[in-house]
């Protein structure tokens, strides 16, 4: 069968123990790359209206509610919330499918948000989304040469209309596929497959950077780490910069060099991978990390879980001063007044190491054994 | 299975990142005619993937378009229902072609008898041939049906379609006016706006039913667009730089047919009714034009058709013939157009 | 596929009263395509207090065995075609329909993972709960209520008589998933199935579902049933673990050892596949390839294709599950080999 062959991630290429490939650049916090991507404020509001004809504004689900960071060039930001937190709003303004209601997202100094028409085009091909849902992802009723071809129909400087399809099909190599299957239809394909022909669509303009908003949670375990091993070798070959949302944290760790930590529209925490993963100073984090199950039934004793209590509370009306302090273990009268700034918190600021990263925490403190070592 | 097929070629022994080998083995494995003889076991692997029907990798790019009517010149029931509506068609331009007499010259001694050698399916209560009328019928009731459907059609798809993708105020504005045209009752809209025309053509009865029956598809157009644009695939074509038109055209128009396909393919037969109805109440084609629809409601008066069947059986066979092919078509198009049914 | 060698049968705990014994169950999906075997030969236990967990990717068959348990399998096109299904010492494949239906809800109960579909979304909550004691026991509606407010304290949902009238959408995920438990506890079941009961739920609220439902289950001392694609989730609640493959159960071990020393190639792909908190690596060691379509499981051990250790005996025979240690066993001809390693 083919796919042993093509899809499988046993491709010499695949494993980098054979040291083909270069080695991923370790995380280097202290020596940061040119930003590429970089995001301020950002704010996305959806209005809630009230009445048929004549709409009035009720109020707003602040799904974006400030969010600031920057992606360098090469590495792989990885965003990670629960549901509603907004971190598939931040993918869709980034990908400019969205227009924000504040703020500005720089791709090489130019503001995005600003831009229309031809100008929003030219930027649109350097900025790629990858989708979650590789069932509805997809055009069904078109081949899937169309559907990997469909970028260059839209910018048809990107290749000459003879050089289309042998790119297509380059396009289908490249991400494990037979290059013979451009006439098939995407039903004809599993998950996984399915999720290689869209991040084939997504590479085909060649583009600097790519948002993938979930894109292995809807695939079965033994096929996600086909497609992570896939989006990391990619990103050696083609110098992609990645933003990386999901709600795995495991997978999260996994790919990303550095990681922001998302509640309800606002960036809790953020840092490289090693210090959020282990030296975790905001309480949500440090929650949402003991809560991950570990593959492992003697890890549970090893380590601290915290249970936390109730539900994320509605993104239209979000508790004042810290939003997550109806959930916190450790709030105080404070935590309702004051909203805390993500910086580095004041208590660590002096602190040598990786708990000296931005946290959005009156009360920030490193918590020992979250994860079982 | 763990074994590779020989003649696949074997992206995954060359280097990849579009390097001219990679690029090579692509182009050799779409011209090697070994490659077009799909292995057992080479098909795709997923559980969806039929088995090896495929034609192969041919040179030629395949769309849906021509996948479409690939299927559909394959497909008997189209054949059949095209054939039907072909002759239609001819009979409807030509009458002449297979009626010698003239519809209109009737003998009234020769009411309701019935079939006779030449004169196969009998004589109606105006003693006229029922055969050559239910051939010069079509021309009025096949050009009803079928303008008034496309009509209909075209303006509620176009109307509804894009109420459904731009939504705003042309959509509430939209949805406001479906709603008043759903009020008004068919029969009465009938009776007052072909009353006010004074002389009526087949043209007249049309435009009224278009006007009427558009609302109908924009409603089920404007769901299914709304539907179609919901799937990420549209958004995927949006980042990707896609135009309103491209996104219209490509992504949601052939998600979005099939229903206004099925639903205006069996609105043809409804309408062909109506105009009969119309004219049976005074209101549609007057006597001299020749109609299946006038001929069934003819027939169906103070029960005639009890003591002579045929005069209703015929042309009522016609209409029912005719609708028949149609929503065979629509059935056919619509199939071949969904990749998974193939 | 021909049952020729004999199964033996995965050794169940000694000690606490067995509640279901399935026995080489058999299921069958006709499709459009030809016959998808679904379920091939599974034999699982329960005992009363022990949660066993079915784990599998999609296609595995553990959906279905759960279906085929409860007496829920789609029929047509679905059907059981071999084996038994022992619960509390009575064959449910042999009861008739009526019996079933008695057993069902009263005597096993089954969670689903979308809490929000499989809640009536016009009835309240306290309504929906308290149907189940109107219909089974007969109970009056204020009876009922005051039922439906107890359950629903007793899944830790916070106000429960202020939101006893509440409609489902008016509750987070987390909620609507524990009124789902509650409704599979009302009539104090003994075996309760739940397929992915957590995986539509945030990673905080899976934590207390998880935790709930393990402490419900140690005070009734019921039998529970937890199917997953999800290796992390099962690891602290399950005490045995039956792996499923392509409709077979191909690894069956208490938990601890499954995880320690897994002894088919699959459970270990499986577990090596996936990223974990605790070990930052390079690169995945995936499962290569894909799960086989079940119109076309592959000859002999159906993981072959995919196997890592494959040799020529496993194109050919079918692995019986062998017994690989006390309570443990394994359908891989080479099992030895891969204890051995560990």
């Amino acid at each position: 069968m083919q796919s042993d062959s093509l899809d499988g991630t046993a491709r010499p290429q695949d494993g980098e123990g054979l040291g083909v490939l270069p080695e991923k650049e370790p995380p280097a916090p202290h020596a940061p790359r040119e930003a590429i991507l970089e995001v301020r404020d950002l704010v996305r509001h959806f209005p809630l209206t009230q009445g048929v004809v004549v709409k009035r504004q009720v109020g707003a689900v602040k799904a974006v509610d400030g969010v600031s960071f920057d992606l360098r060039r090469g590495e792989t930001l990885g965003l990670v919330g629960e549901s509603g937190c907004g971190k598939s709003t931040v993918a869709k303004l980034v990908t400019s499918l969205e227009t924000p209601t504040a703020g500005s997202i720089l791709y090489k100094g130019e503001d995005v948000t600003r831009l229309s028409g031809r100008a929003l085009k030219a930027v649109r091909r350097n900025i790629q989304m990858v989708f979650q849902d590789p069932y509805t992802s997809l055009n069904p009723r078109m081949t899937v040469g169309d559907i990997v071809g469909e970028p260059f129909d839209i910018h048809p400087e990107a290749a000459p209309r003879g050089e289309r399809r042998r790119r297509v099909q380059e396009l289908l190599d490249v991400v494990g596929l037979n290059p013979e299957y451009v006439n098939r239809y995407p039903h004809q394909f599993s998950g996984g497959q399915r999720q290689r022909i869209g991040i084939a669509r997504g590479l085909a303009l060649r583009p600097e950077v790519i948002v993938a908003d979930e894109p292995v949670s809807a695939l079965d375990v033994s096929v996600q780490a086909q497609v992570v091993n896939l989006m990391e070798r990619l990103q050696d070959e083609f110098g992609l910069s990645y933003v990386f949302i999901a709600h795995d944290l495991s997978v999260v760790r996994h790919i990303s060099d550095r990681v922001g930590v998302m509640y309800l529209g606002k960036i809790v925490e953020i840092g490289t991978e090693r210090e959020i993963y282990e030296h975790p100073t905001h309480p949500y984090t440090q929650a949402l990390l003991s809560a991950v199950p570990v593959p492992d039934p003697s890890a549970g004793e090893r380590r601290t879980r915290i249970v936390l209590e109730g539900d994320v509370p509605s993104p239209a009306n979000p508790p004042s001063g810290c939003r997550f302090r109806t959930r916190c273990w450790r709030a105080a009268d404070r935590c309702a007044q004051e909203e805390p700034v993500l910086q580095v918190p004041a208590v660590l600021r002096h602190a040598e190491g990786p708990a000296h990263h931005p946290s959005a925490c009156h009360y920030a403190e490193e918590k020992e054994r979250i994860v079982p070592g | 299975m763990v074994e590779r097929a020989p003649e696949s070629p074997s992206a995954a022994d060359e280097p990849p990142a579009g390097s001219p080998t990679a690029a090579a083995a692509g182009g050799g494995g779409g011209t090697g005619a070994a490659a077009g003889l799909a292995a057992p076991g080479e098909q795709a692997p997923g559980p969806a993937a039929p088995p090896g029907t495929e034609p192969g990798p041919s040179g030629q790019a395949r769309s849906l378009w021509s996948d479409a009517w690939h299927d559909l010149r394959r497909n008997p029931v189209f054949v059949v229902s095209a054939l039907l509506i072909l002759f239609l068609v001819l009979i409807s331009v030509w009458p002449g072609l297979i009626a010698t007499r003239n519809p209109l010259s009737c003998q009234l001694n020769k009411s309701l008898d019935p079939a006779s050698p030449g004169h196969w399916f009998g004589y109606d209560t105006q003693g006229c041939d029922v055969y050559t009328r239910v051939v010069y019928g079509a021309r009025t009731s096949v050009t009803v049906g079928v303008c008034a459907t496309l009509g209909v059609a075209v303006a509620g798809s176009v109307l509804g379609g894009l109420a459904g993708f731009f939504g705003g105020w042309w959509d509430a504005l939209l949805s406001r006016v479906t709603d008043v045209f759903f009020g008004i009752p068919i029969m009465l809209g009938g009776l007052v706006f072909l009353s006010m025309t004074g002389s009526r053509s087949v043209w007249t009865v049309i435009a009224f039913i278009v006007l009427l029956g558009w609302p109908q598809i924009a409603r089920i157009a404007r769901g299914s667009v709304i539907s179609a644009k919901q799937n990420d695939y549209v958004q995927a074509a949006r980042a990707l730089g896609a135009g309103n038109a491209r996104m219209l055209v490509r992504h949601i128009l052939p998600n979005a047919v099939a229903p206004v396909i099925v639903t205006a393919t069996i609105a043809l037969g409804t309408y062909i009714a109506l105009e009969a109805t119309l004219s049976y109440l005074g209101v549609g084609l007057q006597p001299p034009t020749v109609s299946w629809g006038a001929d069934i409601s003819d027939a169906s008066q103070g029960m005639q058709f009890r003591n002579a069947p045929h005069i209703l059986l015929y042309p009522a066979a016609a209409l029912s013939l005719t609708v028949l092919a149609f929503i065979m078509l629509g059935d056919a198009v619509r199939d071949a157009l969904d990749p998974k049914l193939r | 596929m021909t049952q020729t060698q004999t199964q033996p049968v995965p050794p169940s705990p000694s000690g606490p009263e067995r509640l279901l014994e399935v026995r080489d169950l058999h299921v069958e999906f006709r499709t459009r395509e030809g016959v998808a075997k679904a379920v091939n030969g599974v034999s699982l236990d329960v005992a009363e207090g022990e949660t066993l967990a079915v784990l599998g990717e999609s296609g595995s068959g553990k959906s279905v065995t759960a279906q085929a348990v409860m007496g829920i399998l789609d029929t047509p096109p679905g059907r059981v075609t071999g084996g038994r299904i022992l619960f509390e010492g009575r064959d449910l494949l042999a009861l008739r329909e009526e019996e079933r239906r008695s057993v069902r809800g009263a005597r096993m109960a089954m969670i689903f993972q979308d809490a929000l579909s499989a809640l009536n979304p016009v009835l309240s909550v306290g309504y929906q709960l308290g149907e189940m004691f109107r219909v089974h026991r007969g109970s009056s509606r204020k009876e009922a209520r005051e039922r439906a407010v107890e359950l629903m304290e007793r899944v830790r949902i916070p106000a429960a008589r202020t939101r006893v009238d509440d409609y489902p959408h008016q509750f987070s995920g987390g909620m609507r998933q524990r009124i789902m438990i509650a409704m599979a506890l009302a009539l104090e079941p003994r075996l309760i199935i739940a397929d992915e009961p957590t995986t539509a739920l945030d990673v905080t609220v899976q934590a207390q579902v998880m935790e709930l439902l393990a402490d419900l289950q140690r005070e009734f001392r019921m039998g529970l049933i937890l199917i997953t694609h999800d290796l992390g989730v099962v690891a602290d609640v399950a005490d045995e673990i039956v792996v499923m493959y392509a409709g077979r159960v191909v690894e069956s071990a208490p938990v601890r050892e499954l995880y320690r020393a897994p002894a088919h190639p699959y459970t270990k792909g499986l577990l090596d596949s996936i990223p974990r908190l605790d070990q930052k690596g390079q690169q995945l060691d995936a499962v290569k390839g894909l799960p086989p379509s079940l119109l076309r499981i592959p000859p002999g051990c159906g993981f072959h294709p995919r196997c890592p250790v494959a040799r020529p005996l496993c194109h050919a025979d079918e692995p019986p599950l062998y017994e690989v240690g006390r309570g443990r066993a394994s359908a891989c001809h080479f099992w030895e080999e891969l204890l051995d390693a560990e």
